[in-house]
């Protein structure tokens, strides 16, 4: 086994015990990177000077016997969070030569625990995409099959994890960006509750649906990122004040009893048959660990995809006001005057699909089509979120498909942007109802692409969710595939 | 036709917090350029903003002294629109639920009171500013000045209820010496912490139905408000009387020429598709933070006259001009406060005041000996002072307590009002207690009948003339004996005693 096939806490037990510096990790990771990630170009910018300098800093700290679970550790970032003097694009354009005076609170965490970040991930951009396509630094390939796509729009912090070339990534979820490219990739991915992690530094895509969260290569790993980047904080005036747990205590591998709900509004016609099987062996799997099964409903889910098209889009219209070329960016050359300065720059800054989204947002914040489209889908994001809670006094955990279908084919659903939108009916009702949900590997398509299952928790239920996912992982083996590069 | 101006106002008041009020970066004003920012006012990509308590604390006190509802939940939008010294491309402002609501003044114009309503006080972030200049190394080009971006502002909107010019300059000046009173603003207009937009319309006596109005914006001068609006309602009037029509649109007041000019017509107006501030929680607002506040409001200026008049027995006049500020006012309060207690020197004229207010207690009694040459001071020597040396009254060398002892020695007698005015004077320029210069300087007031007497004596010898006209009915000569005999004293013989020992004298009792 190689360096760079190792988990966190592998790694851990080397570094602690001294079997192996942080610095030799962090050299295997960057030789892994060199050598394969020109077929997968999950990286945007990697950064081999700042990580070898941070490995030796973490290996100095270890000689002091001091260590936490992440130091030492090879970690790259999905290219939304904001890092000091490392450039930050988040895949557009519009920030190509953009380089922060800050760190973000998660990435000042993860520096804290000793983490080494080797890099920045390519994504959709500014998070909006399903498929990692919309990048202004070309498509992520899938390592699993290079024609595919690797899931978006956290797509380089999920391929990179498939690809070995990062121990362990951070990725953002508005609408299922986290678990569908975790699920397309054969890695765990985790989407917290809203307010879970702080958003302080993370560049905004929908802010009221926006939450960062881990992709590892198995749940344990998974609760030790979480444990990194959780908390409160000051800066985030949506971050919630409730303790952080030991999320690793958590994983017992004991769901007896556990009442996982089945939503009948999940279980559709048209569901991909190799998704299907997936899910009623996983059912069978949970059956036989003790875990009990309960048809339960979700009566609007089928309104959570128009909604999140309204309410994302309207946020993002917002938030990406501020890219005009006055203070940082790009900024357009010939300008006739201030407004045309602004056309001109985010004309040439933004892509096609960021611009799609500008104007769906705009319209429906519109004078006239506020009442209409704006203020109705907030109505509706409640009643998504009372389906949840109604849902959680029954059971438990909701065991659900992430995707309907296992990874496209490149270029397969660019023309189509309905059909890539749909790609997220799983994901997306967990953003609206602002909870937590998890993707783990369960299986495998006949064509050799994997396949997750998604487990949802009641808010702040990570800890049940994350129990779950590990006492699966246990009794499968599915996270051990590797894909071959 | 006769016509009825409708005049509503929009106030924008910058408050006087120490940090900004989504960030924790210094307001001072007039620092270098972008010195005072960090990557939230700034609007870096991936910053957040998170509210100041000190700006909820005073827009409370705000709506507490203009007599509106304070919201237990209220909610920041973003309003949104693109320019260069707006860093996030939206303004974070309130929009649906605004922190207060349904509050009035009242306001006196030519001696009439009328009530002015208020719709809603709200609280907002103010942009940046655009220096067009010669910039240093980059020639002649435009650059962005975000000192003040993310300074904290509050938005006061009145109802459509002003009728002139003048009721906007009282309702205004109102409000200015309430936010300065509550110590929420330095009221500073030209630096713009205090700033107005007017919404102004006509329409003919007796109708009911608002004419098409137009916005004047940032008038940042009560002479310029009046001339603004004057010249706008002017404008209006001939416009219609001329078969015309107002089109509603934003305009701007011109200093230099006293009109307004058209800025932006109502197709040009922003659609601002305001949407509650995802990043924001809504602001909930306990009934006790609230009754807190309130028990911190100073007392204001309305209530203060009321006082001045009834308790102290001031005149409408010293009651106004007392409580033009704040700091005038407890400047006043604490000479008064200590001069009152050394009116237990003055048994006598206790027991007498006590015949025809028998509840009085001393220090009742010691108020009413103070309270009007209090006044006097205040408004007469020390605003004299303050004026010559143009300081403010928190600058003033002589402390209320100081002042209190003067009006002490004036009262017991040992030294005359002229006197007190040359002992103030050293008083400015020393440290020394009015004490100590009286003895220093020998200044003590002669009431010695004996003394004064020797005086008078001497000048009617030598004046034997001037006594006989005196004698024949020329009372005139009363002034020149007056004089001659203060000037004999140098100042210092008891005037009340000179008065009485020399009409005696002279009538030869």
């Amino acid at each position: 086994m190689e360096l760079f096939d190792l988990t966190i806490h592998e790694l851990h037990e080397r570094l602690k015990k001294k079997e192996l510096s942080s610095v030799e990790a962090t050299r295997a990771m960057l030789a892994r990177i060199e050598a394969v990630d020109p077929q997968v170009n999950a990286y945007i910018t990697v950064t081999p000077e700042e990580a070898l300098a941070a490995a030796e800093a973490a290996d100095r700290r270890i000689a002091a016997g001091d260590i936490a679970p992440l130091t030492g550790i090879p970690i790259g970032l999905k290219d939304i969070f904001v890092t000091k003097g490392i450039r930050t694009t988040c895949a557009s354009r519009i920030l190509g030569n953009f380089v922060p005076p800050y760190d973000g609170t998660a990435v000042a965490k993860l520096k804290e625990a000793g983490a080494v970040i080797v890099g920045k991930l390519n994504q959709d951009e500014f998070a909006m995409g399903s498929s990692g396509e919309s990048s202004a630094f070309g498509a992520t390939k899938n390592p699993w099959n290079l024609e595919c796509i690797p899931g978006g729009s956290s797509s380089g912090s999920a391929a990179a994890i498939a690809a070995r070339t990062a121990t362990a990534t951070l990725g953002t979820d508005t609408g299922g960006s986290i678990r569908q490219p975790a699920s397309h990739c054969g890695c765990v991915g985790l989407r917290p509750t809203y307010g879970r992690v702080s958003r302080y530094g993370v560049i905004a895509y929908a802010s009221s649906l926006d939450q960062v969260g881990p992709l590892t290569r198995d749940v344990t790993d998974c609760a030790l990122m979480l444990g990194a980047v959780a908390g409160h904080d000051p800066m985030d005036s949506t971050s919630i004040d409730t303790p952080v747990p030991d999320y690793t205590k958590a994983l017992t591998g004991d769901v007896k009893g556990l009442k996982l709900g089945l939503p009948k509004e999940y279980y559709i016609e048209g569901l991909d048959p190799d998704v299907k099987r997936a899910l009623d062996e996983a059912i069978e799997t949970y059956r036989g660990l003790g875990a009990e099964f309960v048809d339960i409903s979700l009566p609007h889910t089928d309104y959570a995809v128009a909604t999140y098209y309204l309410i994302a889009t309207a946020e993002a219209s917002s938030n990406l006001a501020r890219y005009e070329g006055v203070r940082f960016g790009h900024r357009a050359e010939g300008a006739a005057n201030l407004i045309d300065m602004f056309r001109k720059t985010r004309a040439e800054g933004f892509g096609a699909e960021v611009k799609r989204r500008i104007m769906l947002g705009t319209y429906a914040l519109s004078s006239g089509y506020y009442d209409a489209y704006y203020l109705k889908a907030q109505k509706v994001r409640t009643l998504i979120m009372q389906d949840f809670l109604k849902a959680f006094e029954k059971v438990d955990a909701i065991l659900t498909p992430v995707a309907p279908t296992p990874a496209f084919r490149i270029g397969e659903k660019t023309s189509d942007p309905l059909q890539m939108y749909l790609s997220d009916i799983f994901t997306i009702p967990v953003n609206l109802a602002g909870t937590c949900g998890i993707s783990v590997p369960a299986g495998m398509s006949g064509s050799g692409l994997p396949i997750g299952l998604q487990l949802i928790g009641r808010p702040f239920g990570e800890e049940t969710i994350l129990r779950a996912a590990h006492a699966f992982e246990q009794a499968t083996a599915w996270h051990q595939r590797k894909a071959q590069l | 036709m006769n016509y009825q101006a409708v005049i509503g106002l929009e106030v924008h008041v910058q408050l006087k917090t120490d940090t900004k009020i989504f960030c924790g970066c210094s307001t001072r004003f007039g620092a270098s350029p972008n010195s005072q920012t960090c990557p939230v006012c700034l609007g870096m990509p991936g910053a957040l903003p998170v509210l100041n308590k000190k700006v909820v604390e005073f827009a409370i006190r705000a709506g507490l002294a203009t007599n509106c509802r304070i919201a237990p939940r209220s909610v920041f939008a973003r309003k949104n629109y693109f320019y260069p010294d707006l860093p996030k491309g939206y303004q974070i402002s309130q929009f649906e639920l605004p922190i207060c609501q349904n509050g009035h003044l009242d306001i006196e114009v030519e001696g009439e009171a009328k009530r002015i309503g208020i719709t809603r006080i709200h609280m907002e972030e103010d942009a940046g500013k655009l220096v067009h200049s010669d910039i240093p190394g980059l020639g002649s080009s435009s650059g962005v000045d975000l000192n003040r971006a993310c300074t904290p502002l509050l938005e006061i909107v009145s109802e459509p209820d002003i009728r002139s010019a003048d009721e906007a300059v009282a309702y205004l000046k109102k409000l200015h010496q309430i936010v300065v009173y509550l110590g929420i603003c330095d009221g500073n207009m030209e630096e713009g912490s205090f700033r107005c937009d007017a919404n102004v319309s006509v329409m003919p006596v007796g109708s009911t139905t608002f004419g098409t109005r137009t916005e004047t914006k940032n008038v940042n001068s009560f002479r310029f408000v009046k001339q603004a609006i004057e010249y706008e309602i002017e404008r209006q009037i001939e416009l219609i009387e001329e078969g015309g029509k107002v089109v509603q649109e934003t305009r701007l007041f011109d200093p230099n020429t006293g009109e307004t000019r058209s800025m932006r017509g109502k197709e040009e107006a922003h659609d601002y598709r305001y949407f509650p501030d995802p990043d924001l929680v809504p602001l909930v607002i306990s009934n006790d933070w609230v009754a807190d506040v309130a028990l911190s409001l100073p007392e204001l200026p309305e209530a203060r006259r009321t006082r001045y008049r009834s308790e102290l027995g001031l005149s409408d006049y010293d009651a106004e001009v007392l409580t033009a500020t704040r700091e005038m006012a407890e400047f006043y309060e604490q000479t008064l406060e200590k001069a009152k207690q050394v009116a237990v020197g003055f048994n006598n004229k206790f027991q007498e005041y006590k015949k025809s207010n028998p509840s009085a207690n001393l220090l009742d009694f010691g108020q009413h000996l103070f309270a009007k040459s209090a006044a006097n001071w205040v408004m007469g020597e020390v605003t004299r002072a303050l004026n010559e040396a143009g300081k403010s009254i928190a600058e003033c060398p002589v402390t209320p307590p100081r002042l209190a002892e003067l009006l002490a020695l004036i009262e017991k007698g040992t030294i005359s009002g002229k006197i007190a005015k040359t002992v103030f004077d050293e008083m400015w320029s020393s440290d020394k207690t009015p004490e100590a210069i009286v003895e220093e300087k020998g200044l003590v007031q002669v009431s010695d009948t004996g003394a004064i007497e020797k005086i008078i004596d001497e000048i009617m010898a030598a004046n034997m003339g001037q006594v006989e006209e005196f004698r024949v009915g020329k009372e005139k000569v009363f002034g020149f004996f007056v004089g001659q005999v203060m000037r004999a004293s140098k100042g210092k013989a008891n005037p009340a005693v000179v008065n009485e020992l020399l009409m005696k004298k002279l009538k030869g009792e």
